[in-house]
């Protein structure tokens, strides 16, 4: 019973991921291509790839593309395979859902106790050096490329940053359409 | 009484409307989902008022060290915070729907969209600016949560941690919370030893 298993794996993988998206791929990694071999290391590198270049987290789109693509390999018809992706997103997310009504509920309850908020006045700072890890940790090449491999992208990049950083900061320019915005330029300018 | 009222005024949220304004804001998270915090700040706190914006940074603390993804955790913490489950459910629906079907039409019909010229132009375009919409909420964070000389070094050694040292965020969240719970802890037992003597 491939449902089954497909349910009781990314159970598994949306338990036991701490960090987002990026560290719930290797554990789809380790679990769905090593050890079940449903998809081989070649699929699985072209669904990390779709999943970051198309729109929504990135762990839903990579579930939904393998519990697809799992039930597609054994032989199933479209119908069935879509059936996997769905029984794949379900099982992702339940693990979450149950946990954080759980939590929100304890913190709803005790937000206002000293306790609660002397840890959350510790916690606050950390989120702000949290951040601004992840925005250094995304200045990499793949991101802007580099003044010597392709000059011509890099400094658009380099535009398109300092752009959005003053339109979002000083005019509050709706980062949705900065996206679509940015969209767009891509596709006149780069190559 | 004041937080009574907001909690009240916040009932009036459908359901609806919760799935739809995070179904907007999951289609836009790109990559690793924290591109989907300025959305949130806007669609949720500014423009809706549905969190405020102190609630709305303790909530992010909290989703980043639970398990599973961080957009559909804060989703369905702000679900259940306005609706209760009903709320919470509805919020995740509606931040993971939009992607499940257009990652399945992709899976299904598309299979070449990676190598398609165009598709890889408008994210060439699109991942500087992500980047730029991660580095805003630092600057804003900063100014909002006024920070003394030691909170900004709590901040600046969270952020080389991090970056330099390779640590996981959620050690570093484990252990802020554990250490500010004992500190507190300790002072209030304090408190009470000076108050009865």
């Amino acid at each position: 019973m491939i449902f089954l298993e497909l349910f009781w794996t990314f159970l598994v993988i949306g338990l036991f991921t701490f960090g987002g998206g990026y560290a719930m791929l290797s554990l789809i990694q380790s679990e769905v291509v090593t050890n079940k071999g449903w998809i081989t290391a070649e699929q699985f590198t072209d669904i990390v790839a779709i999943s970051q270049a198309t729109p929504g987290p990135v762990g839903i789109n990579s579930a939904t593309y393998c519990g697809y693509t799992a039930c597609h390999n054994a032989g199933m018809s479209a119908g069935m395979s879509v059936l996997g992706s769905c029984v794949a997103t379900t099982a992702l997310i339940l693990p979450s859902l149950i946990l954080m009504i759980l939590i929100a509920r304890l913190f709803l309850k005790y937000m206002k106790t000293p306790t609660v908020q002397a840890v959350f006045a510790g916690l606050r700072p950390a989120v702000v050096g949290l951040l601004a890890a992840a925005t250094l940790l995304l200045c990499t090449a793949e991101n802007f490329s580099t003044p010597s491999e392709n000059p011509w992208q890099f400094w658009i990049s380099v535009f398109l940053f300092v752009a959005t950083f003053i339109g979002m900061k000083v005019f509050r320019v709706n980062p949705i359409h900065l996206i679509l915005m940015a969209g767009f330029a891509g596709l006149l300018l780069l190559y | 009484m004041e937080q009574l009222e907001q909690i009240d005024k916040n009932q009036k949220v459908s359901l609806w409307k919760l799935a739809t304004v995070f179904a907007k804001v999951g289609m836009f998270t790109l990559g690793g989902g924290y591109a989907m915090i300025p959305l949130i700040d806007r669609e949720v706190v500014q423009k809706r008022k549905w969190l405020e914006k102190d609630e709305f940074y303790d909530i992010l603390s909290i989703a980043q060290s639970s398990p599973g993804l961080l957009v559909v955790n804060i989703s369905i913490f702000a679900g259940y915070r306005l609706r209760g489950r009903k709320g919470s459910v509805a919020a995740t629906i509606g931040s993971s729907l939009p992607s499940f079907l257009i990652i399945l039409a992709i899976a299904i019909f598309f299979a070449g969209y990676r190598n398609n010229v165009y598709v890889d132009k408008i994210f060439k375009g699109i991942r500087p600016v992500v980047v730029a919409l991660i580095a805003v909420p630092v600057f804003d964070m900063i100014k909002h949560s006024n920070l003394n000389a030691w909170t900004a070094l709590l901040a600046i050694a969270t952020a080389v941690a991090i970056v330099f040292l390779k640590v996981s965020p959620i050690y570093i969240l484990l252990v802020i919370f554990t250490c500010f719970f004992i500190a507190r802890y300790f002072n209030q037992k304090k408190k009470k030893k000076e108050g009865k003597a």
